[in-house]
């Protein structure tokens, strides 16, 4: 049998390539998500912006946001974060979810990737993801399955962005594999009353993100 | 609905750590802390899939990186093919391939790069293809140069290619670099020695006079393997 081809790191030089325009923009038109700026005079054809009509997605719009500091604290301005999600009715939009009762939206794909801009930020326009299902019979809290990828980084980074003041979190199969005092690490925050919800990745420190092994 | 089948996961004999300390750049960029290892479910074992989703992302597949501007890049030009496969030696169709390198002068289209060696306006080195129904895929290109960087003193990076597959599954997605045979840096190469030594071979191309296109191209062939799927369901 065919062995694993194995990981290499993206390298520094991802951006004319893997952010497109509007990358993190996963419910509207904007150009989120790449860096334009980083790319040569006359060579952006492989990042142009491809879809619109997104506006009509169904569900609640949410915004993620943060920064990504290394394990020495310094922040982290060259990586790319991928996510990937499932729509507000709780289906993602793959064939291996066979579940047709549930709605499928053709605009939404609930896939987005992000470069980290000038400061180490990122920015994405999403909408708040359904439950779906875990093992055996339970239901897993809204969630959204993060990657990070960039140089430095010899394999992917996986974790998963839970919200903050979701009651269905107490019962989520796989917040609770996690210790919990590092289960806050975890938690998208927001503002009362506000969209925006703030999640820092840390590679190190006191509040080092929980990273899975899938 | 019952649990997905979950996919095989990595294997040490292949994969690098997250740490190397002789690739100088990974020693911050490691969590210090383990991983916590979780059972796949549907968030895992999913992934963007139907006719045309990549399109509608991304736009129109790019497979001509020697045609994409007004004149013909300058270089070696090359054809690049292979399948996509998993671990169980089926092919794997649908998944977005994209490829990213410098040009044959070993420059790439980023501000961040600062190697004395001249840009070409003609080339710009990306592209992406979905492979087809029995794993295919195929590049025109240009072989990309070798380039100095930062790691230790004169460090050379050697001729490579960057891919990035998104597979089936957010489990198998892959990302890699390509490299070329009997290239005198690959042994010296700090990033391709992250990599078991057992399993380095792994990440060189095959050249392949079958499938040059005669009097215009030579050809090179280069399989992925993505993780594949468990036989049975493991118990949670």
């Amino acid at each position: 049998m065919p062995r694993q081809t194995p990981w290499q790191t993206t390298g520094p030089f991802l951006h004319f390539g893997l952010p497109w325009k509007g990358a993190a923009d996963l419910a509207g038109d904007s150009d989120l998500g790449s860096r334009p700026d980083l790319v040569a005079d006359g060579h952006d054809y492989a990042i142009a912006r491809n879809h619109s009509g997104r506006s009509k997605i169904g569900g609640e719009r949410i915004e993620l946001t943060g920064h990504v500091w290394d394990n020495t604290g310094a922040p982290v301005l060259d990586a790319l974060l991928e996510i990937w999600q499932a729509n507000a009715a709780g289906r993602y939009a793959s064939h291996e979810d066979d579940r047709t009762d549930l709605t499928l939206d053709e605009k939404f794909i609930g896939y987005g990737r992000c470069a980290l801009d000038a400061q180490g930020g990122f920015h994405f326009r999403t909408i708040r993801p359904g439950r779906v299902p875990g093992p055996g019979n339970s239901l897993q809290a809204p969630h959204i399955a993060l990657g990070i990828i960039g140089p430095g980084f010899l394999k992917r980074l996986s974790t998963r962005i839970y919200f903050a003041g979701t009651p269905e979190n107490e019962d989520d199969p796989i917040l609770n594999l996690v210790p919990e005092m590092r289960r806050q690490t975890l938690l998208g925050r927001s503002e009362p009353g506000s969209n925006i919800f703030r999640f820092d990745i840390r590679l190190g420190g006191e509040r080092e993100t929980v990273f899975f092994d899938i | 609905m019952a649990d997905p089948l979950p996919y095989l996961r990595d294997d040490n004999k292949v994969q690098p750590p997250l740490k190397c300390e002789e690739f100088r750049a990974s020693v911050v960029r490691a969590p210090t802390q383990a991983l916590v290892r979780i059972p796949h479910t549907l968030t895992e074992t999913t992934g963007p899939s139907g006719h045309g989703v990549w399109e509608k992302l991304m736009g129109p597949a790019v497979t001509d990186l020697t045609r994409q501007h007004k004149g013909e890049p300058l270089g070696e030009r090359i054809v690049l093919s292979g399948r996509v496969l998993d671990e169980n030696d089926r092919p794997v169709p649908n998944v977005m391939i994209e490829i990213l390198q410098a040009n044959s002068c070993g420059r790439y289209v980023h501000g961040y790069d600062q190697h004395d060696a001249p840009l070409d306006p003609n080339f710009t080195g990306a592209g992406r293809v979905i492979s087809d129904a029995e794993g295919h895929y195929r590049f025109v290109t240009i072989k990309p140069g070798a380039y100095p960087w930062y790691n230790d003193w004169n460090s050379w990076r050697p001729s490579h290619i960057h891919f990035s597959l998104v597979g089936p599954a957010f489990a198998n997605r892959l990302v890699t670099q390509m490299y070329f045979p009997g290239d005198p840096l690959f042994p010296l190469d700090a990033i391709a020695n992250a990599v078991p030594k057992d399993a380095r071979h792994l990440l060189v191309c095959r050249f392949d006079k079958a499938t040059t296109a005669p009097f215009w191209a030579l050809s090179y062939q280069f399989d992925f393997v993505l993780r594949g799927r468990a036989a049975t369901p493991m118990v949670h």
